[in-house]
């Protein structure tokens, strides 16, 4: 096959799983590192630069980078990674001074932000150095949006939100309009902002409608609805029997805030099975922890009630039947309806988005389930200078991909309002740097750690449950938060081959611990992949291949489960196998220039 | 040499032998060798056979002398028995423990200046009588501990590092062992793993004394142009007369080679060496013949490679002495101290 090509940034940055997995593209090895170091401060920037919000995201992220550790795939577990991250927030003095400086003069653009949540702040984080001056407008009386409202405390507490929030509002120019909801995109057109961001969210909770529905309406809540009402403190209690309806991770923010605020009998009833509920498995383990019972397979048909008043859900049992397409259908099993009494039921079953604000005769196209049009690269809508990001954009996701959003729009706001085409977008810079210090000596530890992930320690659980305030997580201190770091293998330190240093004297094949190199001859990949030493059958992994060696063949590396320890490069007689560093520049619009 | 122990984690894929090791539970602890050296890859061969021919690991005894080949036994088979011996001498601590406890499996690890100088003498003693053990010289043709003289295997006329023409003769070990009686006597090279994988595990299983002349280049001190025992130099030269696959016992054989270009040197101990001739009329169980085709190979330039004689009834020094076929330590105090009568029916047939 043709040797592969290495010089774009895509090769090595594919190669941390991580990186290429994180929306956002966060260079989760390099703060990890630096957590293992003590130096949390530069952890954290390093975090901010990418995320935004390190310390929100290191208790709630969806980590999209775990699954994706290379860690997982040669032992039980991947590294702890959003933990790590909290652990960097937690750890860290004052970062203040490290905070871009406010611009030294206003560049005249006005942008207006709808929405205080994570996608607007990213924007507005992004804007603000360049001197734009940016209106954030929200209908709630706190910033912060959805991580606001929708996180249960016990999960974030409000001096995060608080803090990280803190950092985007104090960039200068960033002016926060709070209790003020957008009743009219047109009237705010109207009012001569040079671009208009909309990051609202996916602000309607869907509702369940069947039988009992209104009768039994006084004890039927809408969960997101709801747990913002327990976050802003207008609801602190609940009733003692409490079923949440739902399988996603707000029915487990449900269940265990109802545990905190006088739910003694929670559970949750999902229609799918447990495996495929949508909730991540984590925050299931935690549910379960606090002695909730997951229901699988149970459709809810009524509410009943007495006088005006729930008095429980009946619930049709099914079972998942999977047609020759593999698609599942869920069929009533046969067995009799079971009936759950409860006082209080939370319908947790999804989230719509809503623009009712948006007028349809302004240019901004809808498609044909009612969502605006964005393209998926400018965040730009049909309207020039409207764009969209987070939940608003594309449905309901999570917060790291509104900031991921946020980074991109802000690329496109900045070229819009400097007249410049938004589809000229700037590729991401990058790097390779060796590492190499000595014979044997490498600028990162290259010893494999071979512990096993730690668990993050917990407050003890009655107490817990006693306080809907009170962080149920203690996150790792500092020393268990170095052992951690040390189970990162350090994946942007890349195996970098030069094909005509090598001598074929097979030291690397010979040292290297996973079986990852092979000298063979050419062939075409499906058939390459099976003559490995150890073949190569995860197909998402790539494989680096070397031009033709002297004897004709050709070095094969499969990046599949290479530990990245440096052995091939330590006993690499020639320095045709070196390990360098990978660094990824993405582009954010502060660092674009061009302004003011 | 490197700091870091090799990482204990290994790849999913790697599957059990026999015994339920993994390929990795074979290895010793990280070499100390310069980066690059032939002998490591040699110690990655010896692992590969010993894991692949199930070999338990606390019945094989490994032996050297000194040198950077006789380190190596520290890299490889890290819970088998062993010592590094004496400068020459692993030939006759090898004869000695194989005399006292003939179930052990032997390896001799050894270099050209361990075996072919100070230990000449050892070397052609322990072949002639012999010894069941596998012998391997891991063969670079300098010394590479005391910076890059020839040693006794370098060719007449190569050159050293410097540019030093060789004016001596060269030992040929594998000639030697030939005339002395090796049942099993092959050549390879560090870097043809194909090759000298079945090699070292046809030789563990020959129940006489099999001897591998291994060639391994000093990539320190004899890797340059004008060496004979560079990487370059012995890809370029080398003729293998043979392709080996060594098939265990009671095991069908398949080999899918053209009809006629097999041998099949079935072992005392059932086990079957399949050899796929690469060389037309080269019969490995002539001994003469194949002293004769060395010769003329090697004088037209050729390092000729594969096994080169098995003899598939070998004796060995246990037979020819007819002592006791169990090991010295299994021995009771009545069999050691037969009594009186014993001793009185010896002195009489002494007398």
């Amino acid at each position: 096959m043709q040797p592969t090509r290495t010089e774009g940034p895509d090769y090595y940055h594919k190669v941390v799983d991580c990186q290429w997995a994180c929306p956002a593209h966060t260079p989760v090895p390099e703060y990890i590192r630096l957590i293992a170091d003590g130096r949390y401060d530069d952890a954290y920037m390093i975090n901010w630069k990418s995320n935004v919000f390190p310390g929100v995201l290191g208790r709630t992220c969806d980590r999209p980078c775990e699954p994706a550790c290379r860690r997982g795939r040669v032992e039980e577990e991947p590294v702890a990674i959003c933990r790590l991250k909290r652990v960097a927030a937690d750890n860290k003095q004052d970062v203040g001074p490290l905070m871009p400086p406010v611009a030294a003069k206003r560049n005249g653009k006005r942008v207006a932000l709808v929405g205080a949540g994570p996608a607007s702040l990213t924007v507005a984080r992004d804007l603000a150095p360049l001197g734009y001056e940016l209106v954030l407008f929200d209908g709630e009386p706190r910033s912060g949006g959805m991580i606001r409202s929708q996180i249960p405390r016990f999960r974030l507490p409000e001096e995060v939100i608080d803090e990280e929030v803190g950092y985007v509002t104090r960039l200068g120019g960033v002016e926060l309009r709070l209790g003020q909801r957008i009743e009219s995109l047109k009237g705010l057109l109207s009012e001569g902002f040079d671009a208009v961001f909309v990051g609202s969210g996916a602000p309607r909770g869907r509702d369940l409608d069947i039988p009992g529905r209104k009768e039994a309406a006084a004890n039927v809540h809408i969960g997101i609805d709801w747990l913002s009402s327990v976050s802003f403190g207008h609801i602190e209690k609940i009733g003692r029997r409490v079923i949440v309806l739902g399988g996603g991770n707000t029915a487990m923010d449900c269940c265990r805030t109802s545990r905190r605020l006088g739910g003694e009998e929670v559970k949750v009833v999902v229609r799918s099975g447990f495996e495929e509920m949508k909730a991540s498995p984590w925050e299931k383990e935690d549910a379960i922890h606090e002695d909730i019972p997951i229901l699988n397979f149970r459709v809810p048909k009524a509410f009943t009630h007495e006088n005006g008043r729930l008095t429980g859900v009946t619930f049709e049992i099914v079972r998942a039947e999977y047609d020759d397409k593999g698609r599942r259908n869920l069929v009533p099993s046969g067995e009799p309806d079971e009936h759950h009494e409860c006082d209080d039921v939370l319908v947790a079953v999804g989230q719509e988005n809503a623009f009712p604000w948006i007028e349809r005769d302004i240019g901004l196209e809808f498609d044909r389930w009612d969502m605006p049009q964005v393209d998926p690269v400018t965040f730009e809508s049909t309207r020039k200078g409207v764009f969209f990001g987070g939940d608003a954009a594309f449905g309901p996701k999570n917060i790291i991909w509104a900031v991921a959003h946020g980074h991109d729009a802000a690329v496109s706001i900045h070229r819009h309002c400097m007249g410049e085409d938004v589809h000229d977008r700037p590729p991401p810079g990058f790097s390779l740097v060796s590492q190499k210090m000595g014979i044997h000596e490498w600028s990162y530890d290259n010893d494999i750690s071979l512990e096993q992930r730690h668990r993050v320690p917990m407050l003890d659980k009655a107490e817990a449950l006693k306080n809907v305030r009170v962080e149920v997580e203690l996150g790792f201190d500092s020393r268990l938060g170095y052992a951690e770091a040390q189970r990162c293998l350090n994946c942007d330190v890349q195996t970098v081959f030069t094909d005509n240093l090598c001598i074929e004297c097979d030291a690397c094949v010979d040292i290297c611990p996973v079986d990852c190199i092979t000298f063979t001859e050419d062939g075409e990949e499906a058939d390459l992949r099976q003559r490995l030493k150890a073949p190569a059958l995860n197909l998402d992994q790539d494989l680096l291949v070397s031009g033709a060696l002297a004897t004709g063949r050709v070095m094969v590396k499969d990046e599949d489960v290479c530990l990245h320890c440096g052995l091939c490069a330590e006993r690499c007689p020639t320095g045709a196998w070196d390990m360098q560093r990978f660094t990824l520049e993405m582009t954010h619009a502060d660092q674009m220039g061009g302004a003011a | 040499m490197t700091y870091i122990a090799k990482p204990k984690l290994h790849h999913p894929a790697l599957t059990p032998n026999g015994l339920g090791y993994l390929r990795r539970d074979y290895e010793g602890s990280v070499s100390t060798l310069c980066a690059g050296c032939g002998h490591d890859s040699i110690s990655a061969a010896i692992i590969q056979a010993a894991y692949e021919l199930d070999l338990p690991p606390h019945r094989v005894a490994k032996l050297s002398g000194i040198g950077c080949s006789s380190k190596t036994p520290d890299y490889f088979l890290g819970n088998s028995h062993g010592f590094n011996t004496v400068h020459g001498r692993m030939p006759s601590v090898t004869t000695g423990a194989n005399l006292a406890n003939r179930e052990l499996i032997y390896l001799g690890v050894s270099g050209d200046g361990d075996s072919a100088s100070i230990g000449l003498g050892q070397f052609a003693h322990a072949i002639r009588r012999g010894v069941n053990m596998t012998y391997i010289v891991e063969n670079n043709g300098v010394y590479g501990l005391t910076k890059g003289q020839f040693s006794a295997t370098s060719d007449r006329g190569s050159k050293s590092k410097k540019g030093v023409v060789n004016h001596d003769a060269a030992i040929d070990m594998v000639g030697l062992a030939l005339q002395l009686g090796a049942t099993f006597v092959a050549r390879s090279f560090s870097g043809d793993k194909a090759q000298l994988v079945p090699l070292i595990k046809a030789a563990l299983r020959h129940p006489g004394p099999a001897f591998i002349d291994t060639l391994s280049p000093c990539v320190q001190f004899n890797n340059h142009a004008g060496s004979t025992k560079s990487y370059d130099y012995v890809r370029e030269h080398n003729e293998a007369v043979n392709r080996l696959d060594v098939i265990a016992d009671r095991k069908p054989i398949e080999v899918d080679y053209e009809p006629g270009t097999t041998i099949s040197v079935t072992q005392h101990d059932g086990s079957v060496l399949a050899l796929h001739k690469l060389s037309d009329h080269y019969d490995p169980t002539d001994r003469i013949a194949a002293m004769a085709y060395l010769g003329e190979r090697q004088a037209a330039g050729e390092i000729v490679t594969g096994l080169l004689y098995v003899d598939p009834e070998p004796g060995d020094l246990h037979g020819a002495l007819g002592t006791t076929d169990r090991p010295l330590n299994s021995l009771s105090d009545a069999e050691l101290v037969p009594g009186q009568a014993a001793l009185d029916r010896i002195n009489a047939g002494l007398r």
